[in-house]
């Protein structure tokens, strides 16, 4: 059963550089890294100490709320650095690999017969668990509690972002058995979305609900299909898992083993020839972004899309949920009357002697540049255009910034996570940081409501 | 220059210096590392400046009207009136410079100094709001407006009518309008009246040929003394439309300030909701007027009754209605927010507008006090539209059936809360 979603208000970003739908193999990282940011509002708990040797799949340290929830290693080797920061909170841990890799082994659990508690349990110890996220907050999900329905989003709409359609090829297997294990822990439905006119593995799965998406991007963001199919109220909480995450979970479950390859999209208009790499989870960005060559010096690498991935640096580690590196030029130059000039080179939703509304297919390449100064909100009506949730953006960002919980339960926060304010922070004309003040609304509403 | 500025980072002159810098070059500011690492193209200082653009033409009309104003007054409108002949001429221009820019310069020099205090003062940067602001004030006062008085009202604009809650973006009235109402109400005798809206009037300068010293009275001030013969005989239609009549210094083009509207509305920069609603809100006041005419409800020597059988569509091209809407009414941080609120917001502004001018026969200009009416309730509709969405949204809860979290307690806590 397929349900369509047409989403009309939004902005594709073209940007030039995207990857070529071709496979290399990455080279093999010596050094891996597990980045603890990644992993929002986790305090970890150390199980081993620097110096310790580790399996591949053998936990590294635990969530402290909840000490059966394991973060495993991607690699054997040896831990050889806990970087901490102010009051020793843990910041990163790098791990040494071996040259022949030991893999712990879990042994596979049969999800057809398995119980919600058992495939629950196994996904905690096995390192899988941190791939579930959960919304409200946009934490990892909280294994005690029973979600409403679980989402997923194959449909990419994200600039430069990895083509889900491609790299989840030949994963039928895996993935049946993610959504079925997942399947079992939510008494509502597993949602999962494709594009249009997918050939996507995902519209072979069974016991899932289907839905067709169109439109621009935030299209393909799982929290506009939230919004649309199904709405988070208050205390209500659903999961999302990004497709390919499952298939790390799928072949946990079918082979026993925490197997954390991954096809990442190098992508962007500083990399020579942007394609595809078969790598791993936390693997040095510079094992295939060398590989592919890049233009200039002065270039960003970020851990994830143009919109919502995180800054990183040549030598840095991809990130735990990345499927996805991008480098773009930095913009830190000036421009002489670079505001009241008409500009042909970038995107723009206004038409205030800006031309990108006449080539609405053409591909830029921008640059990191802020275009302009940090000024108060002025400008009203223009995010609701890029904006297809039912909420109102502005007021909603005024009621975080101002920290009045009411109003921002009231005006939707329930149902946003920060990727959502990342279209309407790349068009604000205020230059104001959208997805940071989502997200400590969201902490703060979070710390006092829970 | 680039030197110069990272010298001054985080003294207390630096905003100040930093205005001038970023005012010649867009900054070199890169993404932070959290958000988004590319931006679009639009900055503030576009944004306000695409406004002034489409001001600038109606700028160019003030200097030459006022100039024909004030020689037609002396010497009489010239019969066969032809544009090249008579209106676009070097004297009229001249005239026009020498009397519009001053209040320019003023506008701008007094405005700008407040900002700049306040900003070092504050330690934030410089915003573009008064860029606007500074270019609608000259425009919307009279001609004859003594520099002096402008600066006070100035002074007192920006910073009552915006420094006070906060700078550009906080605040709740109309900055410029704020310095139209100071204006008006300090100093209602200059202000008002007929001697203010043609050059020279109120200093006297004499009619040729004759002892009489010129008039300036404006189209709704003769209706206002039901002169509407006058008005008939003096002004034709398009006149009004094209602005060849006494006002405000850049409010009567119509035909100028439709143009800017459109490369606004195409420019995205300002709503066209609220300028659609507000024309529409005018002609409904403007019909229901004409229709209490009709109705033969109102004595011909009412006081009303000149402006009341004034036709409803022409409200549009005389006064400063149309000025008003397009560009005062369109201001983002005073208008409403929402876009349901824009619609009412524009509407009553419009239909307030007609009302004033027609009830108020000593200033019978209601633009200015009705879009300050509607400034003061745009936070009131935004409520009220905003609402709408959290009631669908708490609908939603109350059907909702809340799954049971971690114990069968916690939910049945939850639902007394949410209703």
């Amino acid at each position: 059963m397929s349900k369509d979603i047409r989403i009309k208000r939004g902005l594709n970003i073209n940007l030039v550089g995207a990857a070529e739908q071709t496979i290399s193999k990455a080279v093999l990282s010596n050094v891996y890294a597990i980045d603890l940011n990644d992993f929002h509002g986790i305090t970890p708990k150390m199980l081993l100490k620097e110096g310790a040797e580790v399996k591949a799949g053998e936990a590294l340290f635990y969530n402290k709320n909840n000490e059966g929830m394991l973060f495993v290693s991607p690699v054997s080797g040896e831990l050889i650095e806990i970087e901490r920061g102010a009051r020793r909170r843990i910041l990163t841990l790098k791990i040494l690999a071996d040259k022949e890799q030991q893999q712990l082994e879990h042994g596979s659990l049969d999800v057809d017969k398995a119980s919600a508690d058992e495939i629950k349990s196994f996904l905690l110890k096995g390192g899988c668990w941190p791939f579930i996220k959960q919304r409200p907050y946009d934490i990892v999900a909280d294994p005690s509690i029973t979600p409403k329905a679980i989402f997923m989003s194959g449909y990419v709409t994200s600039p430069l972002a990895a083509e889900l359609d491609f790299t989840l090829q030949g994963k039928e297997k895996e993935l049946q058995a993610a959504v079925t294990a997942l399947g079992k822990l939510t008494p509502g439905k597993v949602h999962v979305s494709v594009g249009k006119s997918s050939d996507s593995p995902l519209t072979a799965l069974k016991g899932i609900e289907l839905h067709k998406v169109s439109g621009p991007h935030p299209a393909g963001l799982v929290g506009t299909q939230i919004n649309k199919i199904d709405p988070i109220n208050k205390g209500e909480r659903v999961w999302t898992v990004s497709p390919q995450d499952l298939v790390i979970i799928g072949e946990l479950l079918v082979t026993g083993r925490f197997n954390p390859e991954r096809i990442v999209a190098l992508a962007g208009s500083s990399v020579k020839a942007p394609k595809y790499y078969k790598t791993k989870i936390g693997t040095e960005i510079s094992t295939f972004l060398y590989a592919s060559g890049v233009n200039g010096e002065n270039f960003r690498v970020i851990n994830g899309d143009v919109l919502t991935g995180s800054k990183s640096s040549q030598d840095g580690y991809l990130g735990f949920y990345n499927n996805t590196v991008t480098a773009i030029p930095e913009g830190d130059d000036y421009e002489f009357f670079g505001w009241n000039k008409p500009i042909f080179n970038k995107i723009s939703t206004t038409r205030a002697l800006t031309f990108s509304w006449l080539q609405p297919k053409k591909k830029y390449d921008l640059t990191t540049n802020t275009n302009g100064e940090h000024r108060a909100f002025v400008v009203t009506g223009q995010y609701e255009k890029v904006f297809p949730l039912d909420i109102y953006p502005m007021q909603l960002l005024k009621a975080c910034m101002v920290k009045d919980l009411d109003e921002m339960e009231q005006l939707g926060l329930y149902e946003v996570a920060p990727e959502d304010f990342s279209l309407t922070e790349f068009i604000c004309i205020s230059k104001q940081p959208h997805q940071q003040i989502i997200r400590e609304g969201l902490d703060l509403l979070y710390k006092e409501i829970g | 220059m680039h030197e110069i500025k990272l010298k001054y980072q985080g003294k207390k002159m630096a905003p100040a210096f930093n205005a001038f810098h970023t005012f010649l070059y867009a900054p070199n500011e890169t993404t932070h590392a959290g958000g988004t690492h590319v931006k679009g193209a639009d900055d503030l200082k576009r944004t306000m400046n695409t406004v002034i653009m489409a001001l600038v033409p109606v700028l160019l009309f003030s200097f030459f009207n006022t100039g024909y104003q004030h020689y037609s007054a002396i010497n009489g409108f010239p019969e066969n009136f032809s544009v090249m002949e008579h209106f676009l001429t070097w004297d009229n221009f001249w005239l026009g410079l020498i009397t519009v820019l001053p209040l320019v310069i003023v506008s701008y020099g007094v405005g700008l100094i407040v900002e700049f205090i306040f900003a070092v003062i504050k330690g934030h940067e410089v915003e573009e709001g008064y860029l606007v602001t500074g270019m609608l004030v000259p425009l919307i006062v009279p001609v004859d407006t003594p520099l002096w008085m402008l600066a006070v009202a100035v002074v007192f604009g920006v910073v009552i009518g915006k420094e006070v809650f906060g700078g550009t973006g906080m605040n709740i009235l109309n900055p410029a309008l704020t310095i139209r109402a100071f204006l008006f109400f300090a100093y209602p005798t200059w202000m008002s009246g007929d001697k203010v809206w043609v050059h020279g009037a109120k200093e006297g300068v004499t009619q040729a040929g004759s002892a009489d010293a010129i008039t300036g009275e404006t189209i709704l001030g003769y209706l206002a003394q039901n002169n509407e013969t006058i008005v008939s005989s003096k002004f034709s239609l398009s006149d009004m439309f094209f602005g060849f009549i006494p006002g405000s210094v850049g409010e009567t083009s119509t035909f100028l300030i439709l143009l800017g509207g459109l490369f606004l509305i195409f420019s995205k920069i300002a709503s066209w909701r609220i300028m659609v609603s507000a024309v529409i809100g005018s002609l409904v006041m403007g019909l229901i007027f004409n229709g209490v005419v009709d109705a033969g409800l109102i004595p011909e020597y009412s006081k009303f009754y000149g402006l009341m059988q004034f036709e409803f569509w022409k409200h549009l091209i005389v006064g400063g209605l149309a000025f008003g809407i397009v560009y005062m009414a369109t201001d983002p941080v005073t208008g409403s927010q929402t876009t349901r609120g824009k619609w009412i917001y524009g509407f009553f502004i419009g239909f307030i507008s007609v009302m004033i001018r027609v009830f108020n026969p000593g200033y019978p200009e209601g633009v200015f006090l009705a879009i300050l009416l509607m400034n003061v309730f745009a936070p009131t509709i935004d409520h009220y539209v905003v609402r709408g969405n959290v009631k669908r949204r708490m609908k939603r809860l109350k059907n909702a059936t809340i799954f049971p979290k971690d114990s069968e307690g916690k939910t049945a806590e939850l639902q007394p809360e949410t209703v």
